[in-house]
């Protein structure tokens, strides 16, 4: 017999404002944004040296952080993706669950769809639960985030906590204007590393 | 023969890989475990100046070492031929943002292979690397290893390539057995 569903709690939370008072205080966070609608939450809030916009790689995002994450253990390292690129990668989670590296912060803007292709249903819709594989995965009470309110009582560990921090914020599946984003790799790669290291080259 | 090549042929080539990697200034080792390179992969394991990273498949690695190079580190990914395949998509970020890249292939269903699932891929190796724009590097003598890594590391970090080291069968001896 099939479980019967509970109706989910209505969502409330819009992505590029979610994105926008995460971003508010991120201080000299580094942040790579996942493949997709992601890429224009980041920059909605203003371009900045220190993020990087992949572009491509869908479930790329996670393991690019973690590898930024290594090399600059002194600074916060954010990822901000969507359900589906985290769902191309999900091994990741079983990998920095392993390692624990505890400057890398993962938020997952769960629209429960692929936005960027027509709003196909993800995994997520039919039930797949991201915050449950992060916790069997070795990371520490993940959050699940459904409303303003709960992003806010959240804010301080996406920056403060100790990593692997991982939450999974609940948004609707409307989305926010397609900016202009630099898109070629090479400059967005250097700018970024510049920003990094502090050095050219 | 020169001092290095009678040196490589007393000890096993991985501690002159791991010698050439430690001076190149290799910080971060991705891999997924593999016979071929088990030698190397525990010599980089052993070392506290270096971060081993075990991968649950090979794309990863790829994206572990584009944000190594990203955050101003060095890093070698370490995968047997068979892995490959799945790391295609992910080399895009390597050959878009024209980020080093130094990879090891250790080689199955290439020389003397007996056991006929590693035949595909193992075939497949090296096109589909020169697919997504990384440079090969064959090596099938265990005594220029070492110097085909340091020349590789030196075309990767300072030229700014791709650039992978086909590590034969014939050296690693694997596959005999069906």
């Amino acid at each position: 017999m099939a479980a019967r569903k509970t109706k989910p709690a209505a969502v409330t939370l819009e992505r590029r404002k979610a994105v926008t008072r995460i971003l508010s205080r991120r201080g000299d966070a580094a942040v790579v944004t996942g493949i997709g609608n992601a890429v224009h939450d980041v920059a909605s809030c203003g371009d900045d040296a220190r993020n990087m916009y992949l572009a491509g790689i869908m479930g790329g995002a996670s393991m690019v952080a973690f590898g930024v994450a290594l090399a600059q253990p002194k600074r916060r390292v954010l990822v901000i993706t969507g359900d589906g690129e985290l769902l191309a990668g999900i091994g990741s989670l079983a990998t920095i669950g392993v390692e624990k590296p505890k400057n890398l912060a993962i938020v997952v803007l769960d629209n429960q769809a692929y936005g960027a292709t027509g709003n196909q249903l993800t995994h997520t819709a039919a039930g797949v639960d991201l915050v449950g594989i992060a916790a069997a995965s070795g990371f520490a009470d993940p959050a699940l985030i459904t409303d303003a309110a709960g992003l806010e009582a959240a804010m301080a560990d996406i920056y403060d906590r100790p990593g692997p921090y991982f939450a999974v914020l609940k948004v609707k599946t409307v989305t926010g204007s397609r900016l202009d984003v630099p898109r070629d790799g090479t400059y967005v790669s250097r700018r970024f590393r510049a920003a990094m290291t502090g050095r050219e080259g | 023969m020169t001092m290095a090549k009678a040196r490589a042929k007393a000890r096993h080539w991985s501690h002159d890989v791991h010698a050439v990697l430690k001076k190149a200034d290799v910080r971060q080792v991705a891999y997924v475990p593999d016979g071929g390179l088990a030698r190397l992969i525990n010599l980089c394991n052993a070392d506290k100046k270096m971060h081993s990273v075990v991968l649950t498949t090979e794309e990863e690695g790829v994206a572990q070492m584009a944000g190594a190079w990203l955050g101003g580190q060095r890093g070698v990914f370490l995968t047997q031929s068979g892995g490959v395949g799945n790391c295609i998509n992910m080399l895009s970020i390597i050959q878009e943002c024209r980020i080093p890249l130094l990879a090891m292939v250790s080689m199955r269903g290439q020389w003397g292979e007996a056991f006929p699932w590693q035949v595909p891929m193992g075939q497949a190796t090296t096109a589909a690397l020169q697919a997504a724009n990384v440079i090969v590097q064959p090596v099938d003598r265990a005594e220029e290893v070492a110097e085909t890594v340091e020349a590789a590391a030196r075309m990767a970090y300072d030229g700014h390539r791709a650039v992978a080291v086909i590590v034969s069968q014939r050296i690693t001896n694997s596959g005999r057995r069906g």
